[in-house]
């Protein structure tokens, strides 16, 4: 089974709301600092690609995703 | 390096008037010669002109390339425009953690879900134009879509958000598009910036003793903020918030007017959002560039960048990669494919100075453009396209008029 795990630094994100517009199942932006936050930091086979996708759109480099092939490999 | 026979562009270049919807030639011939190419600004100094598409994020992500346009040798395509943002730089112009500090106080206006409460709002100023519109047109029109929809709409908008009465609109919009012009008198364009801050200064003033539920009377209310720096923030939303996306509502629609069998497609709510990508892909309405300058050496697609070199991020050629937009089964990367994926796009720019707006630009799009060819499938040119007034001297490209039948 691979797993995907997602990741914010917090005070890299710059309110694009990229991330909420690419995957609203697992990112949002807090109603007190509009700064991300995750609501689901193990992600759901079927959102992978949607995940990755935010990642690679995040302007501030805020996100980092950590993929498991199973084999005990992360990359 | 460079080799000294390399091709130096000059910006900024001009528009080919028979592909108005093209980014100016010599942007993409440079393009096709590396990621990387030698340039010139108007007042003679060199600079790089960055356009591939993992260069232009590059050089708008990294902190080796400061957008503070107080230093000196920042580029400029006008020695005027140097003075006026060195005297008054938005946030926009500025670095962390100056500009994240500004930024940070007005994100919470523009959250993703803080637009979606606002869509039945812009559905109804959406409504209310297009009636107006046909009100005045009569049944088959002519209109002036940019003047009668396209400029009203995100204007009406922005003045909502902001708390600036729309009825003050012609002197606003007539100072916003000098200081986005690139052909107008130092001076005039002094004048247009002087009389915006005043004219949010002294609204925020106001607002202090008689704050309203928008955001100058937040900002207006703060301890920590000064006149001059709300004054400063509510010109750049006002002027941000308006010109961007009115140029793109009139340019989108002169484009599809081009395609009817894509037209179609915005017919499904489920297709829309992504057709507005698109649009935003091709259309890159920053024709100019964005500027940095190197604090760093930098290495860049195979370039030496020294530190104290101007840059100038070519947003459009970047948006034009062929790699990344020419998928297979698509059309090729300078035609409109309203189903292509194009959501890699970096029309509203990369790294901490993302727009902000963006939420509200693509709800806004995604709300005119469909009901505007909902509400009126006949649409089409009353003049033919030959005479379209592209402004091809704007900052913000766009057109000036757009003469419509339905």
């Amino acid at each position: 089974m691979s797993a995907m795990h997602v990741n914010v630094e917090r005070d890299r994100c710059c309110s694009s709301g990229q991330c909420v517009m690419t995957v609203p199942e697992i990112f949002e932006q807090d109603d007190q600092d509009g700064l991300v936050r995750v609501l689901l930091s193990a992600v759901p086979a079927p959102r992978f690609a949607d995940v990755r996708l935010a990642a690679e759109l995040c302007p501030g480099g805020a996100i980092t995703v950590t993929e498991d092939d199973g084999a005990g490999t992360a990359a | 390096m460079s080799t000294p026979t390399a091709p130096v562009t000059m910006i900024p270049a001009r528009h080919d008037t028979a592909c108005p919807f093209a980014p100016p030639p010599a942007y993409t011939e440079a393009a096709s010669t590396g990621p990387v190419s030698r340039a010139e600004l108007p007042d003679g100094s060199p600079c790089w002109l960055v356009t591939g598409y993992q260069e232009v994020r590059t050089v708008l992500s990294d902190r080796r390339f400061s957008a503070d346009a107080r230093r000196p040798a920042f580029p400029f395509l006008t020695e005027g425009r140097r003075e006026l943002v060195a005297a008054n730089p938005s946030f926009l112009r500025l670095d962390d953690p100056e500009h994240a500090r500004l930024r940070r106080m007005v994100t919470g206006d523009f959250l993703v879900k803080r637009v979606e409460e606002m869509r039945p709002g812009i559905q109804q100023i959406v409504d209310e134009a297009l009636d107006r519109m046909i009100a005045r047109g009569g049944p088959a029109g002519p209109a002036d879509l940019v003047a009668d929809f396209a400029l009203p709409v995100p204007s009406l908008v922005i003045c909502l958000l902001l708390g600036v009465p729309y009825e003050d609109r012609e002197e606003f919009q007539a100072n916003s598009r000098l200081l986005l012009t690139t052909e107008a008198d130092d001076r005039d364009v002094a004048r247009a910036q002087e009389e915006l801050l005043d004219y949010l200064g002294r609204l925020a003033e106001r607002k202090r003793t008689e704050p309203g539920e928008d955001i100058l009377s937040r900002l207006a209310t703060r301890e920590d903020l000064t006149l001059r720096e709300i004054a400063s923030t509510g010109v750049l939303l006002l002027v941000a918030g308006h010109e961007t996306t009115a140029n793109m509502i009139g340019l989108s629609t002169a484009l599809l007017l081009r395609h009817p069998e894509q037209v179609a497609r915005l017919a499904d709510p489920a297709a829309v959002p992504g057709a507005v990508e698109e649009l935003l892909r091709l259309l890159t309405i920053v024709h100019t560039g964005v500027p940095r300058l190197a604090v760093e050496d930098v290495e860049l697609g195979g370039t030496l960048i020294r530190a104290g070199d101007g840059v100038m991020a070519m947003l459009s050629t970047a948006n034009r990669d062929d790699g990344l937009f020419g998928t297979e089964g698509h059309l090729g990367v300078d035609e409109v494919d309203l189903d292509r994926e194009a959501r890699r796009h970096v029309s509203f720019g990369f790294g901490v100075h993302q727009c902000l707006g963006q939420p509200l630009a693509r709800a806004e799009l995604q709300i005119a453009l469909a009901t505007l060819f909902r509400r009126l499938p006949g649409l089409r040119l009353a003049v033919p396209e030959e005479e379209l007034e592209f402004r091809t001297e704007a900052l913000i490209y766009g057109l000036g008029s757009l003469p419509v039948r339905w």
